[in-house]
Protein backbone atom coordinates (compact mmCIF):
# COMPACT_ATOMS: atom_id res chain seq x y z
CA UNK A 1 0.00 0.00 0.00
CA UNK A 2 1.37 3.34 -1.00
CA UNK A 3 1.36 6.06 1.63
CA UNK A 4 1.70 9.70 0.82
CA UNK A 5 4.23 11.48 2.98
CA UNK A 6 1.76 14.32 3.54
CA UNK A 7 -1.84 13.24 3.20
CA UNK A 8 -3.52 15.91 1.02
CA UNK A 9 -6.27 16.55 3.54
CA UNK A 10 -3.66 17.59 6.12
CA UNK A 11 -1.32 19.50 3.91
CA UNK A 12 -3.88 21.81 2.32
CA UNK A 13 -4.84 23.71 5.51
CA UNK A 14 -1.20 24.02 6.46
CA UNK A 15 -0.29 25.40 3.04
CA UNK A 16 -3.21 27.81 3.05
CA UNK A 17 -2.20 29.06 6.48
CA UNK A 18 1.42 29.50 5.41
CA UNK A 19 0.42 31.43 2.29
CA UNK A 20 -1.93 33.62 4.33
CA UNK A 21 0.72 34.38 6.93
CA UNK A 22 3.28 35.12 4.23
CA UNK A 23 0.85 37.43 2.46
CA UNK A 24 0.02 39.30 5.64
CA UNK A 25 3.67 39.66 6.60
CA UNK A 26 4.82 40.77 3.16
CA UNK A 27 2.33 43.64 3.00
CA UNK A 28 4.22 46.01 5.28
CA UNK A 29 7.53 44.91 3.76
CA UNK A 30 6.52 45.76 0.20
CA UNK A 31 7.87 49.24 -0.41
CA UNK A 32 7.52 51.53 -3.35
CA UNK A 33 10.93 53.02 -2.58
CA UNK A 34 13.47 51.27 -4.78
CA UNK A 35 17.03 50.60 -3.59
CA UNK A 36 18.49 52.79 -6.34
CA UNK A 37 16.56 55.78 -4.99
CA UNK A 38 17.92 55.53 -1.47
CA UNK A 39 20.57 57.86 -0.14
CA UNK A 40 23.82 56.41 1.14
CA UNK A 41 23.56 58.46 4.33
CA UNK A 42 21.10 56.52 6.54
CA UNK A 43 20.21 59.58 8.64
CA UNK A 44 19.30 61.60 5.57
CA UNK A 45 17.44 58.66 4.05
CA UNK A 46 15.42 58.38 7.27
CA UNK A 47 14.57 62.08 7.05
CA UNK A 48 13.48 61.63 3.43
CA UNK A 49 11.32 58.66 4.37
CA UNK A 50 9.69 60.56 7.22
CA UNK A 51 8.91 63.56 5.01
CA UNK A 52 7.66 61.54 2.07
CA UNK A 53 5.20 59.63 4.27
CA UNK A 54 3.32 62.91 4.71
CA UNK A 55 3.41 63.93 1.06
CA UNK A 56 0.51 63.01 -1.16
CA UNK A 57 1.01 61.22 -4.44
CA UNK A 58 -0.88 63.52 -6.82
CA UNK A 59 -1.68 60.75 -9.24
CA UNK A 60 -3.23 58.28 -6.80
CA UNK A 61 -4.26 60.96 -4.28
CA UNK A 62 -4.89 58.59 -1.38
CA UNK A 63 -1.35 57.28 -1.07
CA UNK A 64 1.76 58.99 0.14
CA UNK A 65 4.64 59.27 -2.30
CA UNK A 66 6.46 56.84 0.01
CA UNK A 67 3.81 54.19 -0.72
CA UNK A 68 3.05 54.86 -4.34
CA UNK A 69 4.48 53.13 -7.37
CA UNK A 70 3.36 55.93 -9.69
CA UNK A 71 6.22 57.34 -11.80
CA UNK A 72 5.47 60.88 -10.57
CA UNK A 73 5.75 59.67 -6.96
CA UNK A 74 9.18 58.24 -7.75
CA UNK A 75 10.20 61.53 -9.38
CA UNK A 76 9.05 63.43 -6.32
CA UNK A 77 10.91 61.05 -3.99
CA UNK A 78 14.10 61.59 -5.98
CA UNK A 79 13.52 65.35 -6.04
CA UNK A 80 12.97 65.42 -2.29
CA UNK A 81 16.22 63.52 -1.66
CA UNK A 82 18.03 65.84 -4.02
CA UNK A 83 16.80 68.85 -2.05
CA UNK A 84 17.93 67.30 1.23
CA UNK A 85 21.37 66.52 -0.17
CA UNK A 86 21.62 70.13 -1.33
CA UNK A 87 21.19 71.16 2.31
CA UNK A 88 17.49 72.00 2.53
CA UNK A 89 15.87 71.73 5.94
CA UNK A 90 12.80 69.49 6.15
CA UNK A 91 10.56 72.57 6.03
CA UNK A 92 12.39 73.98 2.99
CA UNK A 93 12.12 70.69 1.13
CA UNK A 94 8.39 70.51 1.82
CA UNK A 95 7.97 74.17 0.85
CA UNK A 96 9.66 73.41 -2.47
CA UNK A 97 6.80 71.05 -3.27
CA UNK A 98 3.95 73.15 -1.85
CA UNK A 99 5.24 76.06 -4.00
CA UNK A 100 4.43 73.91 -7.03
CA UNK A 101 1.55 71.71 -5.96
CA UNK A 102 -0.06 73.69 -3.13
CA UNK A 103 -1.20 72.43 0.26
CA UNK A 104 -2.90 69.57 -1.53
CA UNK A 105 0.42 67.74 -1.62
CA UNK A 106 0.39 67.59 2.19
CA UNK A 107 -1.44 64.62 3.65
CA UNK A 108 -1.66 66.55 6.94
CA UNK A 109 -3.38 69.80 5.98
CA UNK A 110 -2.08 72.91 7.75
CA UNK A 111 -4.35 74.72 10.23
CA UNK A 112 -5.50 77.95 8.58
CA UNK A 113 -8.86 79.69 8.16
CA UNK A 114 -9.77 77.62 5.09
CA UNK A 115 -9.25 74.39 7.05
CA UNK A 116 -10.78 75.45 10.39
CA UNK A 117 -13.97 73.56 9.55
CA UNK A 118 -11.92 70.45 8.79
CA UNK A 119 -9.87 70.62 11.97
CA UNK A 120 -12.44 71.91 14.44
CA UNK A 121 -15.73 70.79 12.85
CA UNK A 122 -15.78 67.39 14.59
CA UNK A 123 -15.22 69.01 18.00
CA UNK A 124 -17.96 71.56 17.32
CA UNK A 125 -20.27 68.67 16.46
CA UNK A 126 -19.20 66.74 19.56
CA UNK A 127 -19.66 69.68 21.92
CA UNK A 128 -22.87 70.76 20.23
CA UNK A 129 -24.35 67.26 20.17
CA UNK A 130 -23.23 66.63 23.75
CA UNK A 131 -24.79 69.96 24.79
CA UNK A 132 -28.11 69.08 23.22
CA UNK A 133 -28.10 65.66 24.89
CA UNK A 134 -27.26 67.18 28.28
CA UNK A 135 -29.92 69.84 27.89
CA UNK A 136 -32.57 67.32 26.96
CA UNK A 137 -31.47 64.90 29.68
CA UNK A 138 -31.62 67.56 32.39
CA UNK A 139 -35.00 68.82 31.23
CA UNK A 140 -36.32 65.26 31.39
CA UNK A 141 -35.12 64.57 34.96
CA UNK A 142 -36.03 67.91 36.57
CA UNK A 143 -39.41 68.00 34.89
CA UNK A 144 -42.33 65.92 36.11
CA UNK A 145 -40.92 62.54 35.34
CA UNK A 146 -44.20 60.68 35.08
CA UNK A 147 -44.39 58.50 38.19
CA UNK A 148 -47.25 56.05 37.82
CA UNK A 149 -50.00 56.74 40.40
CA UNK A 150 -50.53 53.91 42.93
CA UNK A 151 -53.15 51.32 42.04
CA UNK A 152 -56.67 51.79 43.32
CA UNK A 153 -58.31 49.11 45.45
CA UNK A 154 -60.41 48.02 42.50
CA UNK A 155 -57.34 47.58 40.26
CA UNK A 156 -55.54 45.62 42.97
CA UNK A 157 -58.46 43.24 43.23
CA UNK A 158 -58.52 42.78 39.46
CA UNK A 159 -54.81 42.10 39.41
CA UNK A 160 -55.07 39.53 42.18
CA UNK A 161 -57.80 37.78 40.23
CA UNK A 162 -55.65 37.64 37.09
CA UNK A 163 -52.65 36.29 38.98
CA UNK A 164 -54.70 33.56 40.57
CA UNK A 165 -56.11 32.50 37.18
CA UNK A 166 -52.58 32.28 35.89
CA UNK A 167 -51.42 30.04 38.76
CA UNK A 168 -54.38 27.74 38.35
CA UNK A 169 -53.70 27.48 34.66
CA UNK A 170 -50.17 26.28 35.40
CA UNK A 171 -51.41 23.72 37.91
CA UNK A 172 -53.76 22.11 35.42
CA UNK A 173 -51.30 21.47 32.68
CA UNK B 1 -41.01 76.67 18.04
CA UNK B 2 -41.58 73.08 19.07
CA UNK B 3 -44.38 72.84 16.58
CA UNK B 4 -41.98 73.63 13.71
CA UNK B 5 -39.42 71.00 14.77
CA UNK B 6 -40.89 68.53 12.32
CA UNK B 7 -39.59 70.77 9.51
CA UNK B 8 -35.94 70.18 10.47
CA UNK B 9 -35.48 67.03 8.34
CA UNK B 10 -37.12 68.76 5.39
CA UNK B 11 -34.83 71.78 5.72
CA UNK B 12 -31.78 69.51 6.02
CA UNK B 13 -32.89 67.58 2.96
CA UNK B 14 -33.44 70.72 0.88
CA UNK B 15 -30.05 72.07 1.93
CA UNK B 16 -28.29 68.85 0.96
CA UNK B 17 -30.20 68.55 -2.33
CA UNK B 18 -29.32 72.16 -3.15
CA UNK B 19 -25.63 71.53 -2.46
CA UNK B 20 -25.69 68.40 -4.63
CA UNK B 21 -27.31 70.39 -7.44
CA UNK B 22 -24.60 73.07 -7.24
CA UNK B 23 -21.82 70.46 -7.28
CA UNK B 24 -23.40 68.60 -10.20
CA UNK B 25 -23.42 71.82 -12.20
CA UNK B 26 -19.80 72.50 -11.29
CA UNK B 27 -18.75 68.97 -12.23
CA UNK B 28 -20.55 69.45 -15.54
CA UNK B 29 -18.33 72.43 -16.17
CA UNK B 30 -15.25 70.34 -15.48
CA UNK B 31 -14.72 71.19 -11.82
CA UNK B 32 -14.39 67.58 -10.69
CA UNK B 33 -12.97 66.46 -7.33
CA UNK B 34 -9.75 65.30 -8.99
CA UNK B 35 -9.33 68.73 -10.55
CA UNK B 36 -6.74 70.32 -8.31
CA UNK B 37 -6.40 74.06 -8.05
CA UNK B 38 -3.03 75.31 -9.29
CA UNK B 39 -0.92 77.45 -7.01
CA UNK B 40 0.97 78.68 -10.08
CA UNK B 41 -1.89 80.86 -11.31
CA UNK B 42 -0.79 84.49 -11.78
CA UNK B 43 2.84 83.55 -11.18
CA UNK B 44 5.52 83.89 -13.84
CA UNK B 45 6.41 80.68 -15.65
CA UNK B 46 9.17 78.76 -13.84
CA UNK B 47 12.69 79.03 -15.21
CA UNK B 48 13.39 76.32 -17.74
CA UNK B 49 15.23 75.71 -20.99
CA UNK B 50 14.42 72.42 -22.67
CA UNK B 51 16.10 70.87 -25.71
CA UNK B 52 14.11 70.44 -28.92
CA UNK B 53 12.24 67.25 -29.70
CA UNK B 54 13.55 67.37 -33.26
CA UNK B 55 17.25 68.03 -33.64
CA UNK B 56 17.95 71.36 -35.31
CA UNK B 57 14.56 72.90 -34.52
CA UNK B 58 13.96 75.31 -31.62
CA UNK B 59 13.25 73.98 -28.15
CA UNK B 60 11.12 75.70 -25.53
CA UNK B 61 12.45 77.95 -22.78
CA UNK B 62 10.97 80.36 -20.24
CA UNK B 63 12.39 83.29 -22.22
CA UNK B 64 10.21 82.30 -25.22
CA UNK B 65 7.12 83.03 -23.15
CA UNK B 66 6.13 86.59 -22.36
CA UNK B 67 7.83 89.69 -23.69
CA UNK B 68 11.14 89.32 -25.42
CA UNK B 69 13.49 91.77 -27.09
CA UNK B 70 11.64 93.87 -29.67
CA UNK B 71 8.27 92.21 -29.05
CA UNK B 72 5.57 93.05 -26.51
CA UNK B 73 4.77 89.38 -25.97
CA UNK B 74 1.73 87.43 -26.96
CA UNK B 75 -0.65 85.00 -25.32
CA UNK B 76 0.63 81.48 -25.67
CA UNK B 77 -0.32 77.99 -24.62
CA UNK B 78 2.08 75.49 -23.13
CA UNK B 79 0.89 71.94 -23.67
CA UNK B 80 2.41 68.98 -21.82
CA UNK B 81 1.86 65.79 -23.79
CA UNK B 82 3.41 62.42 -24.55
CA UNK B 83 3.20 59.80 -27.26
CA UNK B 84 2.19 57.18 -24.65
CA UNK B 85 -0.70 59.31 -23.40
CA UNK B 86 -4.07 58.30 -24.81
CA UNK B 87 -6.05 61.42 -23.76
CA UNK B 88 -3.41 63.47 -25.58
CA UNK B 89 -4.50 61.82 -28.82
CA UNK B 90 -8.12 62.82 -28.23
CA UNK B 91 -6.97 66.38 -27.56
CA UNK B 92 -4.77 66.53 -30.62
CA UNK B 93 -7.42 67.59 -33.20
CA UNK B 94 -8.40 70.50 -30.95
CA UNK B 95 -4.79 71.64 -30.74
CA UNK B 96 -4.55 71.39 -34.54
CA UNK B 97 -7.66 73.57 -34.85
CA UNK B 98 -6.29 76.12 -32.39
CA UNK B 99 -2.99 76.25 -34.25
CA UNK B 100 -4.96 76.75 -37.47
CA UNK B 101 -6.61 79.78 -35.88
CA UNK B 102 -3.15 81.24 -35.23
CA UNK B 103 -2.80 80.38 -31.53
CA UNK B 104 0.82 79.96 -30.52
CA UNK B 105 1.17 76.59 -28.76
CA UNK B 106 4.45 75.40 -27.30
CA UNK B 107 4.60 71.67 -26.78
CA UNK B 108 6.53 69.83 -24.11
CA UNK B 109 6.92 66.12 -24.69
CA UNK B 110 6.83 64.67 -21.18
CA UNK B 111 9.00 61.65 -20.28
CA UNK B 112 8.93 60.24 -23.76
CA UNK B 113 11.29 58.63 -26.23
CA UNK B 114 12.27 61.23 -28.80
CA UNK B 115 11.60 58.85 -31.68
CA UNK B 116 8.08 58.07 -30.40
CA UNK B 117 7.23 61.74 -29.97
CA UNK B 118 8.55 62.60 -33.42
CA UNK B 119 6.63 59.70 -34.99
CA UNK B 120 3.31 60.82 -33.50
CA UNK B 121 3.76 64.38 -34.76
CA UNK B 122 4.74 63.10 -38.20
CA UNK B 123 1.63 60.90 -38.30
CA UNK B 124 -1.03 63.19 -36.78
CA UNK B 125 0.37 66.63 -37.59
CA UNK B 126 2.30 69.15 -35.54
CA UNK B 127 0.23 71.89 -33.88
CA UNK B 128 3.22 73.35 -32.03
CA UNK B 129 5.18 76.50 -32.82
CA UNK B 130 8.04 74.72 -31.05
CA UNK B 131 8.34 71.36 -29.28
CA UNK B 132 10.76 70.43 -26.55
CA UNK B 133 11.54 67.30 -24.58
CA UNK B 134 11.24 67.05 -20.83
CA UNK B 135 12.92 63.72 -20.37
CA UNK B 136 13.35 63.93 -16.60
CA UNK B 137 9.94 65.50 -16.01
CA UNK B 138 11.52 68.19 -13.82
CA UNK B 139 10.14 71.13 -15.77
CA UNK B 140 6.69 69.56 -15.54
CA UNK B 141 7.10 69.37 -11.74
CA UNK B 142 8.10 73.05 -11.72
CA UNK B 143 4.83 73.84 -13.50
CA UNK B 144 2.90 71.68 -11.03
CA UNK B 145 1.96 69.11 -13.65
CA UNK B 146 0.61 65.88 -12.16
CA UNK B 147 -0.44 64.11 -15.33
CA UNK B 148 -0.52 64.58 -19.07
CA UNK B 149 -2.08 66.28 -20.89
CA UNK B 150 -2.02 69.58 -19.09
CA UNK B 151 -2.25 72.93 -20.81
CA UNK B 152 -1.27 76.33 -19.45
CA UNK B 153 -2.42 79.69 -20.78
CA UNK B 154 0.48 82.18 -20.52
CA UNK B 155 -0.32 85.88 -20.74
CA UNK B 156 1.69 88.54 -22.58
CA UNK B 157 3.79 89.23 -19.49
CA UNK B 158 4.74 85.56 -19.22
CA UNK B 159 2.51 84.74 -16.27
CA UNK B 160 0.47 81.55 -15.95
CA UNK B 161 -3.20 82.51 -16.07
CA UNK B 162 -5.02 79.21 -16.45
CA UNK B 163 -4.35 75.53 -16.15
CA UNK B 164 -6.28 72.87 -18.02
CA UNK B 165 -5.99 69.45 -16.38
CA UNK B 166 -6.65 66.62 -18.81
CA UNK B 167 -7.55 66.96 -22.47
CA UNK B 168 -9.12 70.17 -23.73
CA UNK B 169 -12.71 69.40 -24.66
CA UNK B 170 -14.67 71.49 -27.19
CA UNK B 171 -16.65 72.88 -24.23
CA UNK B 172 -13.48 73.93 -22.39
CA UNK B 173 -12.29 75.57 -25.57
CA UNK B 174 -15.51 77.55 -26.11
CA UNK B 175 -16.27 78.40 -22.49
CA UNK B 176 -12.87 79.03 -21.01
CA UNK B 177 -9.80 78.95 -23.18
CA UNK B 178 -10.83 80.97 -26.24
CA UNK B 179 -12.55 83.72 -24.17
CA UNK B 180 -9.46 83.91 -21.94
CA UNK B 181 -7.09 84.13 -24.92
CA UNK B 182 -9.23 86.91 -26.41
CA UNK B 183 -9.36 88.81 -23.15
CA UNK B 184 -5.63 88.49 -22.48
CA UNK B 185 -4.76 89.49 -26.05
CA UNK B 186 -6.48 92.89 -25.73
Amino acid sequence: MRRALFPPARVTPVLVTLVLVATLLSGPLARAVQPDEMLSDPAMEARARAISKDLRCLVCQNQSIDDSDAPLARDLRLLLRERLVKGDTDAQAVAYLTDRYGDYVLLRPPVRPATYLLWFGPFVLLVGGGGILLWRGRRGSTGAEAVAPPLTAEEKAHLALLMRDEDEGKGRS
Amino acid sequence: MRRLMFLIPLVLFLGLAGWFAVRLKQIDRGDTPDHLPSVMIDKPVPAFDLPPLVEGQPGVAAKDLGPSAGESGKVRLVNFWASWCAPCRSEHPILMRLAGQGVDIRGIDYKDKAADGQAILARDGNPYAAVARDESGRTAIDFGVYGVPETYVIDRQGRIRYRQVGPITPQDLQNRILPLINELSK
